[in-house]
C-alpha cells in the first residue's frame, strides 16, 4: 500500500528540512521526500496537504491510559482514539495502573491491547519500583525485553535518594531513561494546589514550589553520580528549570517536559474551587508560568507532554480536597501548543522538535521522530490557520475532566497517520483522492 | 447599597457597601432579641436547613435561634464527615435536601470550598457557616457588629489578630472585612502558623508581625484565635506550654494596646493557653457580646437570602 502526502510543507528538524515536499509512504515506512515537481507514481492514494504542515508523528511521553484496572475512566482503545484525534501518533503509557506495570505480563497486555485498537502506537513505561511503592526495584530488564521504553513511578515521586540511586544505576545498564515525578512529599503532603497567595486566600493546603525544586536538584545530583539518563516529568517551577539548566551546563544527561496546562493556567483560576483544575504538580503562579515560557523559548524544555489523566465525572464532583488529581489532555495539547506559536514564544520548527524530534530522542525510539528514509511512517499534519473550539462532548476520551471545554484555539492537528495508515482525519479536511486527480490538477 | 447576592459564601467577594448593608440590617434585628416576645413573622412559611458536616454548638444554635426568631422552620442536620466514606456524596446529600424545597441551606464543612460546590450545583441559597480553613463570613460580620457597637465605627481602627491565622477561617473573613472597611490589621503568632506570605492575603491594610507584643502595640481591638488542634495534623509548635508562654495573651500585654482597647475571641476558648482567664472574664472582654450579636447577624443574613426581603416587597406591591 502506498500513500502520497502531497503539496504540504514539510518540517522535519531532525533532518533540518523546512520546505514544500511530497511525502511518499510505502509499506508503513517513509519511502522518500519528493520535490513537488517530481511526478507522483501511479496507483498511489493521495492525501492533499495543500496549505498544511507535514511533520514527523507527535510522541507523547506522558499519558495515563488507565487500563488495566480503571477501564471506567479510560481504556487503551479510547485513550489511543483520543491521542490520534489530538495529533499524537505515539503515546507512552505510565505504569500506575491496577495492577501496576511492574512485570512483563502487564507490559505485554498493554502492547496487545494497543495492537487490537490499531490506532496510535502505545509504548508502555515500566515501574521503577514494585507496585510504584518506592521500596524494591521492579524487573526492568524483563520489562525491557517485553517492550517498555522507559521507567517511572509517575504519580508518586521516588521517595528516597538511596532508592533513586539504585534505580538509576540499574536502569542505565538497560539503556532505560528514568522518569521522575518530582515532589518532596515531606513538603507537599496534604497539599491540593500551589502554595502561595491563592492557597492562603482559598484556605486550601498548598504544595510549595520548593517541594519540586529540592527533588529536581536531588535527581540532578544523582544523575551526576550515576551517569543515568534522567527525564524530569511535567516541570512546573522556576527553580526546577534553573536546576535543569545548571545540570545541562555540567553536561549531565538530564531532560525535561512540560504539560500544556502548566503554561496555560495559573493558580488564580482555582478561585471557584473547580476540581477540573486540580492536578499534581499544580498549576502555579504567574512567575512560574513566565519561567516555563522562558524555558520553552530558550530550549531548556525538551518536550511537550500531555500528562493525560482521565477521571470519572463522579470522582471530580467531590469536595476539592477529595477529588483526584489530573485532567485529560490528549485532544487539547496541540491546540494549546499553537498558542505558544501564535504568541511568538516558539516557532513551528521548535513546536515539532518539542512534540516529535526530542521525545523520540529522549526515549531512544528507533526510526521515529523524523521523516528520514525508511523511518516509521508516523505523520502528524497540522493546519496552523484552523480556528476551532474544543467541545468536550465530542471528545474520544472516556472521561470529561478538562478545564478547556469551550476554549477557542487557532491551529490544530487535522490528520494523523500511524505506520502509513490514516487513523484520524478531521471531517472538514476530507481530501484523500488518487494520483490521477493530483497529476491532472498540477498540470 | 443593597445586598442582592443569592449566596453568602465569603467576605472576600463582597464590596464595602454590601457589608455595611448587612451590618445595618443586623442592627435592626438586634432589638428583637432584647424584647420580651422575641419573634417576628418575616420568614413565616420558609424553611431553613442547617446542614452541619462538622460539630458545632455555638454557630448551629445561633443560626437555629435566628431562623426561629424570624418564624422560619429550622431543621438541623448533622452529618458526620465519615458518612462520606460510607457512600453518599456531599452533592447527593444536598440534592436530596433540595428536593424538599428549602428556602436556604446553611452549610458548615471541614473542607474549604464545599459551600461553593453546593452553590454551583444546586438551586437553594447557600450560607457558608464555616468551610475548612477558608471563610466564616457570619463570624466576621458579628465581630464587626460588636466592634461598631463599642467603637462606633471600623474605619481607621487598629486591630490585632493573634494565633493560628493559617488555619483560621475566622481570621481570613475578619481580615477581608476589616481591611475593606478601612481598618488596619496586624497579625502575629508562631512563624509556622503566621507565615510571612500571609501578608499577601489582601492588597493593603495588613501587617505581619513576629511578636504578639508588636501586633498589640496601639491596638483598638485585640482578637484572639483558638488553637485548632483538629486542623493540625503535624506539629506546628513544640508544646502547649511554650505556646502559652510566648503567644498566649496575658494582662501585661494589654498595657501596650490603646487604653480603651477591647478583646474578642470567636470561642470556644482554651483558658490559660491562647488567653488568660483574667482577660477572658475581664471588663474588656466582649466574648459574650459577640455571641449575642451572632444571632442578629444571622437573622439579617437569613432575612436577606431566604426571601424575607422579597416577601416584604411583594406585600408592598400586592
Amino acid at each position: 500500500m502506498k500513500l502520497l502526502i502531497a503539496n504540504g510543507y514539510v518540517i522535519d528538524p531532525a533532518q533540518g528540512i523546512n520546505a514544500g515536499k511530497n511525502l511518499l509512504i510505502e509499506e508503513g515506512r517513509v519511502a522518500g521526500l519528493l520535490d513537488r515537481s517530481e511526478q507522483a507514481p501511479e496507483g498511489v492514494e493521495v492525501l492533499d496537504a495543500t496549505g498544511l504542515i507535514v511533520c514527523p508523528g507527535f510522541i507523547d511521553l506522558h499519558a495515563h491510559l488507565r487500563e488495566p484496572g480503571a477501564e471506567y475512566k479510560e481504556t487503551i482503545a479510547t485513550g489511543a482514539a483520543a491521542a490520534v484525534a489530538g495529533g499524537w501518533t505515539t503515546v507512552c503509557a505510565m505504569p500506575n495502573t491496577d495492577p501496576v506495570n511492574d512485570s512483563p505480563a502487564v507490559t505485554r497486555f498493554i502492547i496487545e491491547q494497543a495492537q487490537r485498537a490499531q490506532l496510535a502506537n502505545v509504548f508502555p513505561i515500566g515501574a521503577i519500583t514494585k507496585g510504584c511503592d518506592g521500596r524494591e526495584l521492579s524487573e526492568m530488564g524483563e520489562m525491557k525485553s517485553a517492550g517498555i521504553v522507559a521507567v517511572s513511578d509517575d504519580g508518586r515521586p521516588v521517595p528516597t535518594a538511596g532508592i533513586m540511586r539504585r534505580a538509576m544505576e540499574y536502569a542505565r545498564g538497560f539503556d532505560l531513561t528514568v522518569v521522575d515525578h518530582c515532589q518532596d512529599l515531606s513538603l507537599s503532603a496534604g497539599g491540593v494546589m500551589h502554595e502561595g497567595r491563592w492557597s492562603l486566600i482559598l484556605g486550601l493546603r498548598g504544595m510549595p514550589a520548593a517541594a519540586e525544586d529540592v527533588h529536581v536538584i536531588r535527581d540532578c545530583v544523582l544523575a551526576k553520580l550515576t551517569g543515568a539518563s534522567v527525564h524530569i516529568a511535567h516541570v512546573s517551577t522556576r527553580g526546577a528549570l534553573d536546576a535543569i539548566r545548571r545540570a545541562r551546563e555540567l553536561g549531565l544527561p538530564v531532560t525535561c517536559e512540560v504539560a500544556p496546562h502548566h503554561w496555560t493556567l495559573t493558580d488564580e483560576a482555582l478561585a471557584d474551587y473547580d476540581t477540573n483544575i486540580k492536578m499534581s504538580p499544580p498549576v502555579r503562579s504567574r512567575d512560574h508560568v513566565a519561567a516555563l515560557l522562558e524555558g520553552l523559548r530558550d530550549g531548556t524544555i525538551d518536550a511537550i507532554a500531555t500528562d493525560h489523566a482521565p477521571h470519572h465525572a463522579d470522582e471530580k464532583a467531590l469536595e476539592f480536597d477529595q477529588a483526584p488529581f489530573g485532567i485529560t489532555g490528549l485532544e487539547t495539547a496541540v491546540g494549546l501548543a499553537f498558542d505558544l506559536v501564535n504568541q511568538g514564544v516558539i516557532d513551528l520548527d521548535r513546536l515539532v522538535s518539542l512534540c516529535s524530534t526530542n521525545p523520540a530522542r529522549i526515549f531512544s525510539l528507533q526510526d521515529r521522530g523524523s521523516l528520514s528514509d525508511n523511518a516509521h511512517a508516523d505523520v502528524t499534519i497540522l493546519d496552523p490557520a484552523c480556528e476551532w473550539v474544543f467541545d468536550v462532548a465530542s471528545s474520544k476520551s472516556k472521561s470529561r475532566n478538562t478545564p478547556f471545554h469551550g476554549r477557542s484555539m487557532t491551529g490544530a492537528a487535522v490528520a494523523t497517520i500511524v505506520g502509513g495508515r490514516v487513523v484520524y482525519l478531521n471531517p472538514n479536511y476530507t481530501r484523500i483522492t488518487d494520483t490521477k486527480h493530483l497529476n491532472a490538477s498540477t498540470k | 447599597m443593597n445586598f442582592n447576592r443569592k449566596h453568602l459564601l465569603g467576605i472576600r467577594e463582597l464590596e464595602a457597601g454590601e457589608i455595611t448593608h448587612l451590618l445595618d440590617t443586623a442592627e435592626t434585628f438586634r432589638d428583637i432579641s432584647r424584647r420580651e416576645i422575641k419573634k417576628v413573622p418575616a420568614l413565616r412559611g420558609r424553611t431553613v436547613i442547617n446542614l452541619f458536616f462538622e460539630s458545632s454548638t455555638r454557630t448551629r444554635t445561633s443560626f437555629e435561634i435566628a431562623a426561629k426568631r424570624l418564624s422560619a422552620d429550622a431543621i438541623n442536620i448533622s452529618v458526620s464527615t465519615s458518612s462520606v466514606s460510607k457512600g453518599e456524596t456531599l452533592l447527593d446529600t444536598a440534592r436530596n435536601l433540595e428536593a424538599m424545597s428549602p428556602d436556604c441551606i446553611v452549610v458548615r464543612h471541614s473542607m474549604a470550598g464545599a459551600p461553593h460546590h453546593l452553590a454551583r450545583m444546586g438551586n437553594a441559597p447557600i450560607v457558608n457557616a464555616g468551610d475548612g480553613s477558608h471563610e466564616h463570613p457570619t463570624q466576621a460580620l458579628l465581630d464587626a457588629l460588636t466592634i461598631r457597637e463599642y467603637k462606633g465605627h471600623i474605619e481607621g481602627l487598629r486591630v490585632a489578630i493573634l494565633g493560628d491565622v493559617l488555619h483560621s477561617r475566622v481570621a481570613r473573613s475578619n481580615i477581608h472585612l476589616l481591611t475593606k472597611l478601612g481598618a488596619t490589621v496586624s497579625i502575629a503568632g508562631p512563624g509556622t502558623l503566621v507565615p510571612a506570605e500571609l501578608g499577601e492575603l489582601v492588597e493593603q491594610g495588613l501587617r505581619v508581625e513576629k511578636r504578639i507584643e508588636d501586633a498589640i502595640e496601639g491596638a483598638d481591638v485585640v482578637m484572639i484565635l483558638r488553637i485548632q488542634r483538629e486542623r493540625q495534623d503535624a506539629a506546628f509548635f513544640p508544646s502547649m506550654r511554650e505556646y502559652a508562654v510566648h503567644f498566649g495573651l496575658k494582662p501585661t500585654h494589654l498595657d501596650r494596646a490603646a487604653p480603651d482597647a477591647i478583646v474578642m475571641h470567636p470561642g470556644p476558648i482554651n483558658r490559660g493557653i491562647e488567653i488568660a482567664s483574667e482577660i477572658a472574664d475581664g471588663s474588656r472582654s466582649l466574648i459574650l457580646d459577640q455571641v449575642a450579636n451572632g444571632v442578629a447577624v444571622r437573622m439579617a443574613v437569613l432575612y436577606l437570602l431566604a426571601g424575607g426581603g422579597r416577601a416584604e416587597l411583594e406585600e408592598k406591591g400586592h
